[in-house]
């Protein structure tokens, strides 16, 4: 096989059909694969069904919410909605979706025939329809799915029937996919870059993956435990979350948000990586600020795990817990400001064109800030906690998740698309997908800020009259937002079939090694490393 | 071009006219705050903290955002390929990056100092002239006050309850709205005792300015001091299972004579219970009281019709509890079912309550097992 893999890479002009070179015929291609290529498309397209999923979820929360009193679901039906919801598009929409990133483009960046340990790459992916085929299995169960939200809170969740275990289970499968998916791109990035390429000489997107598999590994653990200290309380009697049995329930608080908090960087730190390659691209001017870049990532790395309880202000901390979280919170504002007066000034005195990958990509800095903005409001402790648990906090971390790490999952697609597949995706329709999507999508979000601020707690399945109007253009924006998507779907499956022919370095300010090798990208590439300056 | 500070002057004048006139129209448009935009200032040193510092820290975040905003709007129009912009290559510069390193932190250093300032006047509970003991039941709040001995369980309004599937706008205060007020008297510094019954709750009235979780096996505590005698409504802010949505609470603020008079009347109401509960009620009296306990306590999960949601919230009409032996009906309702969602009401209902609403499930709602329970045989069954 080595000896194949040597005598192929001299033999480029005729070596389709005799070797080991082309993906097995038929769908178990796809069940044995342990080619980067074609697992990153898995995570891809995994990621986005589950989008889907998740969004006609929520679409079934806006239903409700489009009117006070109750017409559609009942309470317990919809604290199941919002919780799978949050589950389904956490763990099973944004995260595999960076993971389909990293496979698809870690070995490409930075010169690599491949991932380092491609076994354990097609079993990480696999793990996950197992995962949420459990997950989604238990709104058939009696009693339903999980309702108490999906941070799981104790002593809540333990009053949930057999989902419980079920769910347990799904975390843990994930948890072990994420953890085995990080080992991957870390081992793969540290040891398998081209010869030159040194730690600094990284593209950013290669940084933030490496960055953010370490929140992986350091994160995921602390969840799995957490949701095994739920299971022993539920069935093996013990007390760490009941407080009549001498437990804390505000225990499994801190533990969710020792985990929960370094989680959303591990949502939003590939898509700064995305969108630290689309800006310069676009800008037709390298990056400015490249190892600030570098060290503000890895300092918001930091910063995320000493700055937890500032999703339980008002748990009861005493002044000087407050104070503390308080102050490390507004500390993260440092590091994500360099960070946006950076891709400021990459666009400064460029030479920008506006394709959608650009436009999804400023989209990002602007939104993405906004919800920067009101999570600098939400460190306010006095301020907090009116916010706290309301719309507010809805719009903000929506904000941050779907303006945010979403629109960089899009910039990142329509960026790379052409290289995938070989051929240039629709534009005008990408335009569209993109106004239909910033604009509906804002009418979604912003209005909850309104709602918030007035008064309207989250996880309510009905409100009082006064909160009627705006949760009413919420509901359109949502129905805006999730159709926009179809287009999405329609966008990608016409490029996949054929379109322009796209040449290898697809866009005219493309800088970077994937952009080397032709498009589409062969199915196996840089079997001899490629020399980088 | 230059600035015209003048005519930025005669916009502003306008804008502002413009706004003091959509404000006057506005109690002609709504009834209800509808449109509402911002936080409450609410009534409270407290909820005007909240305010200030929440305005405060929108108005950084405008600024910061139209300075970045402006920059990049400037750049994505002055520099752009298609009005012959070429690129420059510059890729780093130390002394910007210095400057936008070190302004944001003086720019966190002004907004912590407030902040801090606030904070530690908002938690600060000591020297309070009466303590309220707020304790959090799925789903509705229990209010003991602990110096004047008065003791309620407070939960929606069956007017509110009755419209969740009917119309929200034939009823006042949708949802806002309770059977029990809280009543508070004005200028008085309140200090409010917070813990749960089974989940954490969240209790919350805007108006006063902080929210806090009530927490089972914990006791926490925030303050009040309400300025304006006024009616002020909130809601429980942290999921807590099915009715999260429906235990509301209602903070009645009146001066200090009023809520003397308010007390004696509690008291007098109390004795009143207890005397009532010693004498025969008729079957009829039972019915009328036990279908206002029903809709209260019962309706959330067993629902209005007693057809319940099961299998979680098992249905009253035909249960072999409700038309079973009378003692094991009693026991149920006293003791709950441990496991389950079905609480305890030993503790929540007084003994005439307790008969009215068993003697209710047991002949009504599709039930006619035709007996009656009287408050004494409640009382043997504690």
């Amino acid at each position: 096989m080595s000896a194949a893999t040597t005598r192929d890479a001299h033999d480029d002009a005729h070596h389709d059909d005799h070797h080991h070179h082309g993906p097995e015929p038929g769908v178990m291609r796809w069940v044995y694969t342990t080619n980067h290529k074609d697992i990153g498309t898995l995570y891809l397209v995994f990621s986005f069904l589950m989008l889907l999923l998740g969004g006609l979820l929520a679409l079934g929360i806006r239903t409700e919410l489009w009117s006070p009193g109750l017409q559609f679901v009942e309470p317990d039906f919809f604290n199941q909605l919002t919780t799978m919801h949050a589950l389904i598009m956490v763990f099973g929409a944004i995260m595999p979706a960076t993971v389909g990133f990293a496979n698809w483009m870690v070995p490409l960046m930075i010169g690599a025939p491949d991932m380092a340990l491609p076994r354990l790459n097609n079993w990480s992916f696999w793990l996950l329809p197992f995962a949420f085929a459990l997950l989604i299995s238990t709104f058939f169960m009696e009693g339903g799915a999980p309702a108490a939200g999906w941070t799981l809170y104790a002593p809540l969740v333990l009053q949930g029937g057999a989902n419980l275990p079920f769910a347990i289970f799904a975390i843990h499968l994930m948890g072990i996919a994420s953890v085995m998916g990080a080992i991957n791109i870390i081992v793969t990035i540290l040891n398998m870059r081209a010869p030159g390429m040194t730690l600094l000489k990284m593209p950013l997107f290669i940084w933030t993956w490496l960055i953010t598999a370490f929140l992986l590994v350091a994160a995921m653990p602390v969840f799995a435990g957490a949701v095994t200290m739920l299971l022993t309380d539920k069935f093996f009697g013990t007390s760490f979350f009941d407080a009549a049995g001498g437990g804390d329930p505000v225990l499994f608080q801190h533990i969710f948000w020792f985990f929960g908090h370094p989680e959303v960087y591990i949502m939003i730190l590939p898509s700064f990586g995305i969108v630290s390659q689309v800006i310069p691209t676009f800008a037709r001017k390298p990056l400015f600020g490249y190892e600030s870049m570098v060290y503000a990532t890895a300092s918001i790395a930091f910063l995320s795990f000493i700055v937890w309880a500032h999703h339980m202000f008002t748990v009861g901390m005493p002044l000087a817990g407050e104070l503390f979280f308080m102050y490390t919170t507004m500390l993260i504002a440092v590091p994500t400001g360099v960070k946006v007066f950076n891709w400021v000034a990459t666009m400064w005195r460029g030479s920008m064109t506006f394709e959608t990958p650009m436009l999804y990509a400023i989209a990002f800095v602007i939104l993405f800030t906004l919800g920067g903005f009101s999570g600098l409001m939400l460190a306010i402790v006095p301020s907090d906690f009116q916010y706290h648990d309301t719309y507010f906090v809805v719009a903000h971390f929506h904000y941050v998740l779907v303006t945010g790490s979403l629109f960089g999952i899009f910039a990142g697609v329509y960026y790379w698309l052409p290289k995938w597949t070989g051929n240039m995706y629709d534009e005008r329709l990408g335009k569209w997908h993109f106004w239909l999507s910033t604009i509906f999508v804002n009418i979604l979000f912003f209005p909850q800020h309104f709602l918030g601020l007035a008064g309207m707690p989250r996880r309510v399945p009905d409100y009082a009259v006064q909160f009627a109007d705006w949760n009413m253009v919420s509901s359109i924006g949502g129905f805006g937002f999730g159709l926009s998507q179809l287009l999405f779907a329609w966008i990608v499956l016409q490029c996949c079939r054929g379109g322009k022919q796209a040449t290898a370095e697809v866009w005219d300010g493309s800088d970077g090694l994937e952009w080397t090798v032709p498009s589409p990208a062969p199915y196996h590439t840089f079997e001899t490393p490629p020399a980088v300056r | 071009m230059t600035f015209d500070s003048r005519l930025f002057r005669r916009w502003i004048h306008r804008a502002s006219q413009a706004a003091a006139g959509l404000a006057a129209l506005a109690p002609l448009s709504a009834a209800y705050a509808e449109w509402e935009l911002n936080m409450p200032r609410g009534v409270t040193l407290i909820s005007r903290e909240a305010y200030d510092q929440h305005m405060l820290m929108l108005w950084w975040c405008v600024g910061i955002g139209v300075v970045v905003f402006g920059a990049m709007f400037y750049s994505m129009f002055r520099h752009r390929r298609a009005a012959g912009h070429a690129a420059a290559n510059f890729h780093h510069n130390t002394f910007a990056e210095i400057v936008w390193t070190v302004i944001p932190v003086v720019i966190l250093v002004l907004m912590a100092i407030p902040a801090t300032r606030a904070l530690i006047v908002m938690e600060d509970t000591s020297e309070a002239d009466m303590t309220l003991k707020v304790t959090g039941h799925q789903w509705k709040w229990r209010y003991e006050y602990l110096e004047d001995d008065v003791d309620f369980f407070s939960s929606l309004a069956p007017e509110s309850r009755e419209a969740i599937y009917s119309d929200p706008y034939a009823t006042d205060n949708y949802l806002l709205e309770v059977d029990n007020e809280v009543v508070l008297p004005v200028g008085r510094k309140v200090r409010i005792l917070l813990t749960a019954d089974d989940v954490i709750h969240a209790w919350w009235v805007p108006a006063l300015g902080m929210k806090k979780d009530a927490i089972p096996g914990f006791i926490n505590e925030l303050w009040t001091r309400i300025d304006e005698p006024g009616i002020y409504r909130g809601q429980c802010a942290e999921l807590c299972g099915k009715d999260h949505g429906f235990m509301p609470i209602v903070v009645r603020a009146v001066p200090d004579e009023e809520y003397v008079a308010w007390v004696d009347d509690r008291h007098a109401a109390q004795e009143l219970v207890a005397q009532e509960a010693l004498r025969d009620w008729t079957v009829e009296e039972l019915m009328v009281r036990g279908r206002e306990i029903y809709i209260t306590a019962c309706a959330a999960c067993h629902q209005q019709n007693g057809q319940g949601l099961p299998p979680s919230f098992p249905a009253i009409t035909g249960s072999e509890i409700a038309t079973g032996p009378l003692d094991a009906h009693l026991d149920r309702v006293m003791n709950g079912k441990p496991g389950t969602a079905m609480a305890a009401f030993a503790q929540q209902l007084g003994d005439s309550d307790l008969a009215a609403v068993i003697t209710y499930q047991r002949n009504a709602l599709g039930n006619a097992v035709g007996d009656s329970v009287q408050p004494s045989a409640v009382r043997a069954a504690r």
